[in-house]
């Protein structure tokens, strides 16, 4: 009778938790696993290696280079930016209210600013004009790599800059003084001191961008046009279009791994996020 | 570092902020024109405002949208809750941080592959697309962020509180309701919040598990901006950006009396 209260006691304490571990095995790990599991069947349904052949073919290789290409550009761009305003701005007056300005725009929905640029890079958009008056003439804006890249960034950029803002603002100004005191110049202090001392921010800000960059199809399909698939596009277009399932869950598990690898080289040894 | 800033860095900052910024009142401001171009600005008019508030269509989405968001971000603060206190009350450290790991799972994943894992998934089980596949999904996607928001909260509680209520004789449940959750409510609100943000932003998700006959707004805006310039969206997207300062403004509040470290800056 003790044992079976016992039991009883011990069940009903850990029924709190069910909920929770029903959610992590139904939505994060049974996921994955089908997942790995759908990868390896072909569009009839038969078991096979077929989608990982096809993986290695030059066709789905050279996509996967140039879905990394265009993440490492974006990134690269959006650092070059956000790294000086992120730095200016701990320079400001009020610089919590001059952050939380640079990251309203992050909170707008991400496909009315895409929009916005269908209607900024058109044929007789605002940029042609723009063109027009310095004398370069009306382009082809949209649907090309430059648009795709250039909205892109403009997504990203409040995403880079809060961490790097984050990293400088935990600096200690004692140790720019120290440096000062030494000898150091301007560019050397900026390089041997409060580059590497922030370089935390930078991994994590690189993490938040790379990552969707290489999967948000939504800004390929309006932006792009078709001129640019990314891992995100095909994954999609495996899935919604064609319906080959086995295929798009073969590019999922590669998206994956490339995730994690991603995750790895910046792991920047904080908890959390 | 020298605190002056320079004339040129103060142009440099200048053009950032245009930048950012000027997309989004470029959207606003034709929204108000009487002709129908993103570049031919012909004179004032609300009547894409009009249109857009008689349309029927678009007010049963929007009422589908905010019923998806307000129902998955309470299911998903319950069950995040309990998430925290599971993660919480584990006794091993190393078991706290596997719990950890894998709550952070979806919060990293991309969209494309949640969305698309997650059909997988209901058509596996054999639920039919729509309402209730899209508010699992975002139910489940929402989880982790309020774990997130609310375990930071319990951890900074002093376990001699929960002393002290025993104790003084309190139970198991008389604690939970009398001495946790009064002490992490903000942290709850937060997750709460976050939830909303996240279920009313979502798109590549609700995209992969919506049926034909169910949409959300993203999903909406996704779909009318495929097919080209609509001065319509624009008078949403006005709408749109006057609703989300409104969240920002409560954001600002919730996180400035809970001091929860938030995150600032959405994942989408």
């Amino acid at each position: 009778m003790g044992r079976v209260l016992a039991m009883e006691n011990k069940l009903t304490r850990h029924l709190y938790s069910i909920p929770y571990f029903l959610w992590m095995l139904l939505f994060v790990v049974a996921p994955i696993v089908l997942v790995v599991y759908y990868s390896l069947f072909d569009i009839e349904g038969n078991f096979s290696f077929v989608n990982y052949q096809k993986f290695f073919t030059p066709v789905y290789l050279q996509m996967t280079l140039s879905s990394f290409w265009y993440a490492f550009l974006i990134t690269a761009i959006s650092l070059l930016v956000a790294y000086p305003t992120a730095l200016l701005l701990t320079k400001t007056k009020h610089k919590q209210l001059w952050l939380l300005l640079i990251i309203v725009p992050s909170w707008i929905n991400l496909l009315l600013k895409a929009y916005a640029f269908l209607g900024i890079f058109g044929t007789y958009g605002a940029a042609n004009s723009f063109l027009k008056i310095i004398g370069i003439g009306s382009k082809q804006i949209l649907f090309t790599d430059f648009s795709f890249v250039f909205v892109s960034v403009y997504i990203f950029i409040p995403f880079m800059i809060l961490p790097i803002f984050n990293a400088l603002n935990e600096l200690n100004p004692t140790l720019l003084d120290a440096a000062s005191d030494l000898g150091a110049s301007r560019w050397v202090t900026f390089r041997r001191v409060i580059f590497p001392l922030t370089l935390d921010g930078v991994k994590s800000g690189c993490q938040v961008v790379f990552i969707p960059a290489l999967s948000l199809f939504m800004l390929t399909r309006l932006i792009a046009g078709n001129r640019v698939i990314t891992l995100g596009t095909s994954i999609e277009q495996h899935f919604l279009v064609t319906q080959d399932w086995g295929m798009g869950s073969t590019i999922a598990v590669f998206l994956i791994i490339a995730m994690v690898l991603i995750m790895i080289l910046t792991n920047t040894r904080k908890r959390g996020v | 570092m020298d605190k002056k800033i320079t004339p040129l860095s103060k142009l440099f900052l200048a053009i950032i902020f245009f930048i950012l910024y000027a997309p989004i009142f470029f959207l606003i401001f034709y929204s108000f024109n009487s002709g129908d171009t993103m570049y031919d600005f012909e004179g004032f008019s609300l009547d894409w405002y009009r249109e857009l508030f008689q349309d029927t269509r678009l007010f049963i989405i929007v009422l589908n949208t905010i019923v998806i968001a307000l129902l998955s971000a309470l299911i998903a603060t319950i069950i995040g809750v309990l998430g925290a206190l599971v993660i919480y009350l584990a006794k091993k450290s190393q078991t706290k941080n596997t719990l950890i790991s894998l709550n952070n799972i979806l919060i990293v994943s991309p969209d494309v592959i949640i969305g698309a894992s997650f059909l997988i998934l209901f058509t596996m089980a054999g639920i039919k697309l729509g309402f209730y596949s899209v508010l699992m999904s975002h139910i489940a996607f929402s989880i982790p962020i309020v774990v997130l928001m609310v375990l930071p909260k319990l951890l900074e509680m002093s376990p001699s509180l929960i002393d002290a209520a025993r104790d003084l004789g309190a139970g198991r449940w008389n604690i939970f309701t009398k001495v946790i959750i009064p002490y992490i409510t903000p942290g709850i609100w937060a997750g709460f919040f976050m939830a909303l943000t996240y279920s009313f932003d979502d798109f590549a998700v609700t995209f992969f598990v919506t049926g034909n006959g169910f949409s959300t707004l993203s999903v909406e805006i996704y779909s009318l901006a495929r097919r080209g310039i609509s001065l319509n969206i624009n008078a949403l997207s006005a709408l749109l950006f006057l609703f989300t300062m409104l969240l920002v403004v409560i954001y600002y509040f919730i996180t400035r009396a809970s001091k929860v470290n938030g995150m600032g800056v959405r994942k989408r």
